[in-house]
């Protein structure tokens, strides 16, 4: 189904019968794009957008959907844990994405480039650090738990 | 009075009488926001020139809670989700770790059924809330007791089989938890029995009412275009003529046995995200009407083993929720904790609409469009 136009770098793989593509991120949007425009993919819905904190890297990962076609695609979008961590945002090929990359910068401090309005969505403006990380420990709460708590 | 006219007419010229704008918040603590929703809105006069949404009054941090649980210890965590709709929370969970380890084809027939029936029934009941909360915001109170009538028998329906009333706590990964007792069958076809005649009367207390109508007909209409950039999904598509729904075009469990319509209307506003929803509960009620005629005897759950392990991977599973699809995305390390649990939630998805289509209402339409995106707290915030 995917031909060579989305790209030399682009890997393709098939698990239990899902497909995923795996994009560097410098051309991310390029590809969104392509597979949002090409009549032979027309991915017009976005699933979900998520993400993983990987031992190794941080993954960014979009379900996409064509109500068209009725074939689905994932996305991955590998990213090393530098400081920032930044993919581009994807909120211009689909506006589903603002929240969805809001919740992902909010809980995973991924930072989305060019996003209209990146702001903490579920937390509170002051909170600090970003739960969904593996090295961000939950704490037992030592006011209401008699025995260590969570 | 001539002296008033006077003065006004004389500051309109100069330029000198100006609408103010004004800063409200709309909740978080107020009945229709329908939870701790809260919007600040922009008015110039009644008119909304603005709206920005602010979320997470509710946030548990369910995502992490998953994380250093097993997967059967956060089962009753999605109850918790969307609490109008428990069962269907818990089925989109126990399906994803089917799923992921590989026993999506195991699960006993007879369980198969009962998930069937008991989301329908959480289906209808959603429904019901939506159909009472809606005629609220609009000061219409009967309705509202109409439809908390059915619902409660529903309630009482899963509370007899489950325990519970509204966390049930009654899916399981392989099944269900228990069998339905001798008195559940009864039960519910006295509530299918009654249940053309009670639509009847939701449709004749609401549906024809004049002011209903003029309240919701072409009130903030939605493209289908919009709603495939906004990602909406379930019967706030559907209104939009968005003919898409999981059960019909991704079956899932044994939804490909049952002969149902999907109700879809065209122009998206509010009266067709009412009309559509109503129409899905005569559509429930077909369903459980063909599974209670074909539920066959047998064991309610596959042998799984205690302590679950799936192999190591990845999955991606969604359901038709009441509200939208139901996903959850599934990391497994091969430990008998999960690496990641992700759940996307319609609401989440839908609310955010909201910010656009309010601009342009006047604040008490707004609240009606905002009731007929039927969202709720719990699942948004997660």
């Amino acid at each position: 189904m995917l031909n060579v136009k989305i790209g030399a770098q682009t890997e393709v793989f098939a698990d239990n019968t899902e497909l995923s593509i795996k994009v560097p991120r410098l051309r991310l949007v390029d590809v969104m794009m392509e597979l949002r425009n090409h009549p032979d993919y027309k991915m017009d819905f976005l699933v979900d957008l998520t993400s993983v904190d990987y031992p190794e890297n941080l993954t960014v990962i979009y379900h996409l959907m064509s109500m068209q076609h009725r074939h689905q695609l994932t996305v991955k979008v590998e990213i090393s844990k530098e400081n920032p961590c930044w993919v581009p945002s994807v909120t211009a090929v689909w506006k589903a994405a603002q929240v969805l990359e809001r919740e992902v910068f909010d809980l995973m401090g991924i930072i989305f480039n060019d996003h209209p309005d990146l702001r903490r969505i579920l937390l509170a403006d002051d909170f600090v650090g970003h739960p969904l990380r593996k090295d961000f420990v939950l704490q037992p709460d030592k006011n209401t738990s008699q025995d260590g708590g969570v | 009075m001539q002296d008033m006219c006077n003065v006004l007419e004389t500051c309109e010229e100069k330029g000198t009488i100006r609408t103010q704008e004004m800063n409200i918040n709309y909740g978080p603590q107020h009945p229709s926001t329908h939870g701790v929703y809260r919007a600040v809105l922009t008015l110039e006069g009644e008119y909304i020139t603005k709206c920005v949404n602010h979320l997470g009054y509710l946030h548990r941090g369910m995502e992490k809670l998953a994380e250093s649980r097993t997967y059967t210890q956060f089962i009753p965590y999605n109850g918790r989700l969307d609490y109008l709709a428990g069962m269907l929370c818990e089925e989109s969970y126990v399906r994803a770790v089917e799923k992921l380890m590989g026993i999506t084809d195991q699960i006993p027939e007879r369980a198969e059924y009962i998930r069937v029936i008991m989301s329908e029934l959480q289906r209808i009941a959603s429904h019901l809330v939506f159909y009472a909360s809606i005629a609220l915001d609009m000061a219409g109170f009967t309705p509202w007791t109409y439809g908390f009538r059915e619902r409660d028998t529903i309630l009482d329906l899963i509370e007899m089989t489950a325990g519970n009333r509204m966390m049930p706590n009654y899916m399981r990964i392989g099944g269900v938890a228990a069998d339905l007792p001798d008195e559940f069958m009864p039960a519910l076809r006295k509530l299918l029995d009654i249940m053309p005649k009670c639509i009847d009367e939701y449709h004749g207390i609401l549906t024809g009412n004049e002011i209903f109508q003029a309240r919701t007909k072409r009130v903030a209409p939605l493209s289908a275009e919009k709603v495939l950039d906004y990602g909406l999904t379930g019967p706030n598509a559907r209104a939009s003529g968005v003919d898409f729904d999981l059960r019909r075009d991704e079956p899932y469990g044994i939804y490909d046995r049952f002969k149902f319509n999907v109700p879809t209307r065209q122009t998206g506003d509010s009266f067709d995200r009412y009309i559509v929803r109503m129409e899905e509960i005569v559509e429930s009620v077909k369903i459980i009407e063909q599974a209670m005629k074909d539920i066959p005897e047998g064991p309610i759950i596959a042998k799984v083993p205690k302590l679950i392990k799936p192999p190591v991977g990845e999955t991606y599973s969604r359901i038709e929720h009441s509200k939208g699809h139901l996903g959850f995305y599934l990391v497994s390390d091969g430990s008998p904790k999960p690496y990641r649990t992700h759940i996307y939630s319609p609401s989440f998805v839908n609310v955010a609409v909201f910010e656009e289509m309010a601009v342009g209402l006047h604040l008490q339409d707004a609240v009606v469009a905002f009731a007929s995106l039927d969202i709720v707290l719990g699942e948004i915030d997660r």
